[in-house]
């Protein structure tokens, strides 16, 4: 292992990998700060720029990109009340409040701070959990990765909207049939091409990408402008106070940050779960573990509030990189981008990265962790100036995020056929966002179509087309089980609700 | 009977799911393929019919969440115009070059969505562009097709 993380420094340690890991980091907090636009929004933006580079520098900038833009949702969060990503929720509870009393510098500190702690106890677990993990996949079989990717799939659709688990596998489904457009990997059958050769090669999976999330996202911010009750309840950019944090206020950081890794970084590896559940929980735990007179600070600037759902969610984006590099089935659709863009550099993600680019995998997690001391040491003392770019109108800003969209499809294709499946999709995915229909999974179930319907062939083959294989073998047995429950979970939870 | 935009759409994806598998069931595959146990029909033909449960029973269950808009919030004005320029976009990408149609697009754009600084909105749109594209070609080394640029020998 000591090996490994030397090979992993060196790389990422060279000056092109450091100068990405910086600009990744600025460039995902500006994006991530903007109100809408997220993680998948900011890596979705930055794929065709990483095809000029080789695949450890690409993958390098985009864990820059995604830590700066989980960074970014947090300002936004405690400035604007304006969560750029579902993950800083839970922080906008303590820290808006906290901003609105004239301590705002304070609490991105305290969030920065919490960021990076949390991201640094994380990066260890999954130091030493990643190779661990990999040498128990290899034992996974086709059977397995197929039962795993069911589950991954309906856990993130039983988490991704509550209450919403329908749509969600709808969502998925549709992702999966999207997935099938174009030649059979097997037989090199064309289907569903209806005769259009632009289609045989299928579906683009940055297309898919940035139509559902970048050009969607602008699209639905415009599409929401009149919407009083979504207008950004401004405080001052300018003055945000100082950036100090106390004696008092560092222990009742120390005291949270430990408790919140641990459960971020568990609910991180979950597949589907991620930042979002990771934050919530971690705010309900924090506030049954304190003092009374603590309690009763929750919700109006608490200094545990505000550490709790940060340290959790970045805790929990090193924890979503687990399953994807040890098992190449991605766990949250920042993650599922992520494969997508691994795919597109001709690397298969799964047990055997570690053996194969040891480079590539060591990097990754070695670039991480200096994506978090990269965003302390420079974001937030540029804090002041960057959280200006929350005052950038929407007249500039929604033309640019389509300019980036179409530039990218364009630099893959040189096809207009593209842009108008793109422009199609996106206003498609726009509605169905107005009407909660969530896209990561989406995403996701698009990313991972082609493996499933591989390992199903395979897993049908062997046991000569009987759906045996799904029992045969305990792990396969064990995931599935873990799978019905989930949806007997959501079930029993729907009726329970009507009762 | 008034039915809900929820269960509106879940109707359109049964809809869809039908199609897609009665598409799928008429895939060409080769005829030693035909009762293999997995051949190119499978996998589609599951999803068509996992499709068409899910779309039923969000169709036929009641709704535990409902999801509200108010169209009266909506700026369809600005959406329709943004959509209309996008495409008009797509379709002159190919004639007249990366750099001339992406510099009009961000202009139009801008203008669209109701800003009105000239100059501003100028260096916005093809400073920037032809900036970006000094990036991608000249720094970056990203082959940017531009038949109108080439034709003017400003690219190689």
């Amino acid at each position: 292992m000591i090996e490994g993380i030397l090979i992993g420094l060196s790389t990422a340690l060279s000056l092109t990998n450091i100068l990405m890991v910086m600009v990744g980091c600025f460039a995902g907090t500006i994006i991530g700060m903007l109100p809408g636009l997220g993680p998948m929004t900011a890596i979705a933006l930055m794929i065709p720029i990483t095809y000029g580079f080789d695949p450890s520098t690409g993958l390098i900038l985009m864990a820059g990109v995604y830590y700066g833009a989980v960074f970014g949702g947090s300002t936004s969060s405690i400035l604007l009340n304006a969560p750029g990503i579902p993950g800083t929720v839970a922080t906008a509870f303590d820290g808006y409040p906290m901003a609105q009393q004239g301590k705002a510098g304070k609490a991105l500190a305290i969030a920065a701070y919490s960021s990076f702690a949390g991201g640094t106890i994380s990066a260890i677990f999954l130091l030493v959990a990643a190779p661990s993990l990999s040498k128990v996949s290899l034992a996974f079989r086709s059977p397995d990765y197929f039962a795993l990717m069911i589950l991954g799939l309906t856990a993130i659709s039983a988490f991704s909207s509550k209450g919403q688990f329908l749509k969600a596998m709808m969502m998925v489904v549709l992702g999966l049939m999207l997935a099938t457009v174009g030649q059979d990997s097997l037989s090199d059958i064309t289907r569903f091409t209806f005769n259009n050769m632009n289609l045989t090669d299928g579906i683009s999976f940055v297309l898919i990408v940035m139509a559902t999330f970048a050009m969607s996202e602008a699209l639905t911010i415009i599409f929401r402008g009149k919407d009083p009750n979504r207008a950004a309840k401004q405080i001052s950019l300018t003055e945000l106070g100082s950036i100090k944090v106390n004696k008092e206020e560092t222990i009742k950081m120390a005291k949270t940050i430990p408790r919140s890794s641990i459960l971020g970084f568990l609910i991180g590896v979950l597949p589907g779960a991620g930042a979002t559940i990771a934050s919530f929980l971690a705010y309900g735990m924090e506030r049954n573990y304190v003092n009374e007179e603590e309690k009763q600070k929750f919700g109006k600037g608490s200094v545990h509030g505000l550490s709790a759902p940060e340290t959790a969610n970045n805790a929990a984006c090193s924890g979503s990189f687990v399953p994807l590099l040890t098992l190449g089935i991605p766990g949250s659709g920042t993650t599922a981008v992520m494969l997508g863009a691994l795919l597109g550099f001709g690397i298969q993600p799964g047990p055997r990265l570690y053996q194969t680019n040891p480079e590539i995998f060591w990097s990754v997690i070695m670039s991480m962790y200096i994506g978090m001391v990269m965003l302390l040491i420079l974001n937030l003392p540029l804090i002041p100036y960057i959280a200006r770019i929350l005052a950038v109108p929407r007249n500039y800003l929604i033309p640019l995020i389509l300019f980036f969209s179409v530039t990218g499809i364009y630099l893959m294709s040189f096809n207009n056929f593209d842009i108008f499946l793109m422009i199609g999709i996106a206003l498609v995915a726009t509605f169905l966002r107005l009407y909660d229909f969530p896209m990561p999974p989406l995403i996701l179930a698009f990313v991972l179509g082609g493996l499933m319907e591989e390992t199903l062939r395979r897993s049908l083959l062997i046991s000569d087309g009987s759906p045996n294989f799904l029992w045969d073998r305990p792990i396969t047995l064990i995931i599935l089980l873990i799978t019905i429950t989930i949806v007997g979970w959501q079930i029993f939870s729907t009726f329970r609700k009507k009762s | 009977m008034r039915i809900s935009p929820t269960k509106f759409i879940s109707l359109l994806f049964l809809v869809l799911s039908v199609f897609y598998l009665y598409t799928a069931y008429n895939i060409q595959v080769f005829a030693f393929d035909e009762n293999a146990p997995f051949n190119a029909r499978t996998f589609p033909i599951y999803l068509g019919w996992a499709g068409i449960i899910l779309s039923s029973l969000k169709i036929i269950l009641p709704e535990k969440v409902t999801t509200e808009v108010n169209h009266k919030h909506l700026d369809y004005k600005s959406i329709i115009y943004l959509i209309v320029i996008s495409l008009i976009y797509a379709a002159v990408i190919l004639k007249i070059g990366y750099f001339i149609s992406t510099s009009l697009f961000l202009f139009a754009s801008y203008y669209f969505l109701g800003e009105r600084r000239w100059g501003l909105m100028f260096i916005l749109s093809f400073p920037f562009v032809a900036a970006f594209m000094y990036l991608l070609h000249g720094l970056l080394n990203i082959y940017l097709r531009d038949p109108f640029l080439k034709y003017i020998g400003v690219m190689g």
